[in-house]
């Protein structure tokens, strides 16, 4: 790549994201619209996969919401996240847990690691 | 003032803006820009200046009399890339002037002209956008131009049919493209889009009269 192109790539990272892998269980503050209005939202889950790299890098968490299997997606360098908490370590020994979406109730737990 | 100044295209990729969207953006080096030369209408016939892009290299395989020119005209660096470029209306400018990347610090929306990628021969798909016939289901009609015209009337293959031939390497003004940052520093120009030609290709980025 380009050395212009890497460097202004570069200067949009954020620096204020904790160190935290696929397995983990993390809150995601959401920053949404309604409206003129703006407020957090809450979502929390488990991280089955991290892809990309740099300013390209997503997210993908996934929650179980009443019953349903629910995955969001999120740009890491975006301001749409204003703010990740990690709540537990996870011991995973893959890098994409997509097996989760298989799996429900007990089964879809992950050993977390003190 | 000019219309606008030479610039390099960097390259693209894409920025964050602050609602989180992510924006595909052009990445143009613009400037720093020299007025080498004046054209008025009573010598030359039309008005306009001549400027040179001032690159941060060694210049290389510039002719005596360009040098020549040059010299002429006060400019002690050798320039490979000029351009002439449209007195702004109601402006005065003179030989010697610089303009950098601050000449589109006011700016919401500039064109860019540049020189299209070359693609060679083409068919007339990709050439001209026909849409072709089917691939499967018995066509035996793909990719092919098709006809051509009628028959005794008119007689002829009408003058500017769209057929297979060279595609790529035209002029192309690509109008309106949002600026979404300047970078002072580097000269760089960061418009919403994309711009013609391969990433080192030389554009020409001016002010848009859009409003």
């Amino acid at each position: 790549m380009n050395a212009i192109v890497e460097k202004l790539e570069k200067s949009m990272l954020r620096t204020d994201i904790p160190v935290f892998k696929p397995g983990d269980t993390i809150k995601v503050h959401v920053r949404v619209k309604e409206g003129e209005k703006e407020r957090t939202q809450l979502y929390e889950g488990i991280v089955i996969a991290r892809r990309a790299s740099g300013m390209r890098e997503t997210i993908t968490v996934r929650r179980n919401s009443y019953g349903i299997g629910v995955e969001r997606v999120f740009p890491l360098n975006s301001a749409v996240v204003e703010k990740i908490d990690v709540l537990r370590r996870g011991r995973a020994r893959r890098a994409k847990l997509f097996f989760l979406r298989e799996l429900s109730g007990k089964k879809a737990r992950i050993k977390e690691i003190k | 003032m000019i219309e606008g100044i030479i610039g390099k295209k960097i390259g693209m990729t894409q920025i964050l803006n602050e609602k989180g969207e992510a924006l595909p953006i052009t990445i143009i080096q613009a400037g720093p820009c020299v007025v080498v030369q004046k054209r008025v209408a009573e010598k030359d016939g039309y008005s306009c200046v001549q400027i040179g892009l001032v690159e941060n290299r060694t210049v290389k395989g510039v002719t005596k009399a360009m040098k020549g020119h040059f010299e002429k005209h006060g400019i002690t660096q050798p320039i490979r890339v000029l351009r002439e470029m449209r007195i702004a209306q109601g402006g005065e400018v003179n030989e010697g002037a610089e303009f950098k990347v601050d000449f589109f610090e006011e700016t919401k929306m500039v064109d860019v002209i540049g020189v299209t990628k070359g693609k060679g021969f083409q068919g007339v798909i990709k050439r001209h956008g026909f849409h072709g016939g089917r691939i499967t289901h018995g066509s035996m009609f793909h990719r092919a131009p098709g006809s051509s015209g009628a028959n005794t009337y008119p007689g002829e293959v009408k003058k500017g049919k769209k057929l297979p031939g060279h595609a790529g390497t035209a002029r192309k003004t690509i109008k309106n493209l949002r600026v979404e940052k300047i970078i002072k520093e580097e000269n760089l120009i960061l418009v919403r889009g994309a711009v013609p030609g391969p990433n080192g290709g030389v554009v020409i980025v001016r002010k848009s009269d859009f409003k």
